[in-house]
């Protein structure tokens, strides 16, 4: 078996799809560097990211797979999940394979699996659609943090730039350490210094805008008020919003 | 703005409110084509509350204060309650700053009655005014009719709402003679009427000039306080179901009497949320619309109530074992999806799937189809099948052991669509 070492992004993994084809490997296991476990008997590579070969590789993709294909392939990767790149090759491989439309043949454990990766991805992305909570700054700008179980910023940005198009705004991912900053015209990557500091909370709750105490008290009561107790079921809500998010929810804290 | 007094009065008129249950943000298409603030599109539910259910919307009342005295209502003329008003920029303020927090998709806003119903109307339509074209606001705006209102307030509302909802109330006249007198179902059916009609006028100038104005493009939908008088379940879903074909509704709500008052009329203060039931009505709602059944395939004069025990669409299956098992690699869609277990995702996933091979058990349950249930009444690629001759109340037995033992290990209360 050969150890295949990539640099975790998604470009990187089409890269790696492309040696696969050109040197013709059999067996793979791929990984992202720095987490390959000890390796005895195998043969390890690195492979290093190359446009020109990603490219190419997309490409066929387009072809064989139906619009949005691709899209789903990146969502995905951008699951994270430990050895998930393996099904992802598994289903790429098939899918070069095959003259039909593989993408719906869920009979296949490949095919099923990166749906269901899928499936667990879009899900985060709909929770922070829903969990961001922007709190405003007294420079107007709109400033979120969150910790999302996978990487999702890039799922999420057309939706908060197309719906918070006249207002300024951060969503900061705090795990990830990195976060996206609209700015009335587009959207850049950015990283922040003070949101690794111990002293975060403190500064951004002294930056914050004049009313900015005011809504969130507003936004708690109408949270306690909508409650209806004789109703209370705590394990669905527990379902909806498990505790792990309640850290960045203000009707939570 | 002082803020006590602003929080006292969120909490009153979101007290008041929140006995309407509908809270969907969904099915409108309105864009941010102004560099505005929002759009309308598939709804979010941002929080939920601790009863689990969904928190889409800022949904509050104008003002509790009525002249109407509907016994079910917390909000009604007799009722010794504290009384509040917002007025019109506090509402606007409200809603403009919580989206831009993204806490909400919009606002749900209806109102007591004070005075009459049409000067009622014209805050509410307003209010609505004002976010669109003031503020430039392209987030979800629901208004709630107030029964009575003139023509010409509903036309403007639905020019700047996205849905418009004029509540039944209580599944039949007579439940509503008895229990809200100041209302009849006349008054409801008149607004419900137009929109519709006007909905439709709309739709049919968008085809000739595509700058035509949106008319509630979500549509509009109603309600129903159920348990708070005796109608039974086939009553309910009839009335429901007439509504869905006749008024083109996008959703029917049931709302589980909550007691709110001890007038001898209704269940006493300390009877339960009828909690189950609702649920049940959920679920027989969805089968009206997404999986293809008839309202009498669902209730009849045999069975008039829906199982409680049992979701519906079991029900209905151990009723016509006669149609089972079915062969999962050959039975049409519209089959599969009357399969207890089935749900229509997977039952989606399988049909697609099926064209690249034949689907044994182990496919089906990686696609997610709920086999414990399921295998009574299918046949896949597999000689592993139940050969014995169940009958319906025998299944039902299993299936009621299997998940009870379930039941009791974990989720206690949890309620959810098959
Ligand atoms: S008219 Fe509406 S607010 Fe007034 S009592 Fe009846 S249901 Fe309540």
């Amino acid at each position: 078996m050969t150890i295949l070492e990539y640099d975790g992004t998604f470009e990187g993994l089409l890269t790696v799809v492309f040696e696969v084809y050109e040197h013709k490997l059999g067996l793979v296991k791929v990984c992202r560097e720095g987490i390959t476990q000890q390796v005895f008997f195998d043969d390890k590579r690195s492979i290093a990211s190359n446009a020109a070969k990603a490219n190419r590789v997309l490409k066929g993709l387009t072809q064989r797979l139906s619009a949005g294909g691709v899209q789903r392939l990146y969502a995905a990767h951008l699951s994270e999940i430990l050895g998930e790149e393996d099904n992802l090759l598994g289903f790429i491989r098939y899918a070069f394979s095959s003259s039909e439309a593989v993408e719906s043949d869920y009979g296949n454990k490949y095919v099923n699996r990166v749906s269901e990766v899928i499936k667990m991805v879009r899900r985060e992305k709909h929770r922070m659609e829903a969990f961001v909570r922007f709190q405003k700054m007294a420079d107007g700008i709109f400033y979120a943090s969150v910790e999302p179980d996978f990487n999702v910023l890039p799922l999420i940005l057309p939706h908060f730039k197309k719906r918070y198009a006249d207002q300024r705004w951060i969503i900061y991912d705090l795990k990830r350490a990195y976060g996206i900053y609209y700015d009335l015209n587009e959207v850049e990557f950015v990283q922040l210094d003070f949101a690794s500091g111990t002293q975060y909370n403190k500064t951004i709750i002294s930056s914050y805008s004049e009313d900015e105490m005011l809504y969130q008290a507003l936004w708690k009561d109408y949270f306690k008020h909508v409650n209806i107790p004789a109703r209370k079921n705590t394990k669905l809500h527990l379902q909806h919003i498990p505790k792990r998010y309640w850290k960045h929810l203000t009707e939570k804290f | 703005m002082n803020d006590e007094r602003i929080r006292e009065k969120l909490s009153i008129l979101a007290d008041a409110a929140k006995y309407d249950v509908s809270c969907a943000s969904s099915g409108s298409k309105r864009k941010n084509d102004n560099k505005g603030l929002g759009d309308a599109s598939n709804g979010i539910c941002h929080t939920y509350t601790e009863d689990g259910r969904c928190v889409s919307l800022l949904k509050i009342l104008l003002t509790n204060h009525c002249i109407f005295d509907c016994a079910y209502c917390v909000s009604r003329k007799s009722n010794d309650i504290k009384r509040a008003a917002f007025t019109v920029q506090e509402v606007v303020d409200l809603t403009m700053n919580f989206y831009r927090r993204n806490y909400i998709e919009g606002l749900f806003l209806s109102s007591g009655i004070f005075k009459d119903a049409d000067y009622t109307m014209e805050r509410l339509v307003r209010i609505a005014k004002k976010l669109r074209t003031e503020h430039k606001f392209n987030g979800y705006i629901h208004l709630k009719s107030i029964p009575g209102a003139s023509d010409e307030l509903m036309r403007e509302a639905g020019l700047y709402a996205d849905r418009l909802s004029v509540n039944l109330e209580l599944p039949t006249e007579a439940g509503l003679k008895l229990l809200a007198p100041d209302k009849n179902q006349k008054d409801m059916i008149k607004p419900m009427n137009f929109i519709k009609n006007e909905i439709i006028l709309r739709k049919e100038e968008k085809t000739l000039f595509k700058k035509a104005p949106l008319f509630a493009p979500a549509g509009q939908s109603t309600q129903m306080v159920i348990g708070a008088t005796p109608e039974n379940d086939q009553q309910i879903l009839y009335t429901a179901n007439h509504f869905y074909n006749s008024f083109n509704l996008k959703r029917v709500y049931y709302s589980g009497y909550v007691p709110v008052s001890n007038d001898n009329r209704l269940p006493g203060l300390s009877s339960a949320v009828p909690m189950v039931r609702e649920n049940r009505l959920y679920q027989a709602d969805w089968l009206m619309r997404f999986y293809g059944f008839n309202v009498r395939e669902i209730v009849d004069q045999q069975n008039p109530h829906l199982d409680l025990d049992i979701d519906p669409k079991l029900s209905w299956a151990i009723r016509n074992m006669q149609y089972f098992p079915v062969d999962i690699n050959k039975a049409d869609l519209q089959m599969i999806l009357r399969v207890p277990g089935i749900g229509l995702q997977s039952a989606q996933k399988l049909v697609s799937a099926r064209k690249f091979g034949k689907l044994n058990w182990e496919n089906l349950k990686a696609m997610g189809i709920a086999i414990n249930r399921a295998r009574y009444f299918i046949t896949c690629n597999s000689q592993d099948f139940e050969r014995r001759e169940l009958s319906g109340t025998k299944i039902k037995q299993f299936i009621l052991a299997e998940s009870q033992s379930k039941y009791l290990k974990q989720k206690p209360n949890q309620l959810s669509l098959f």
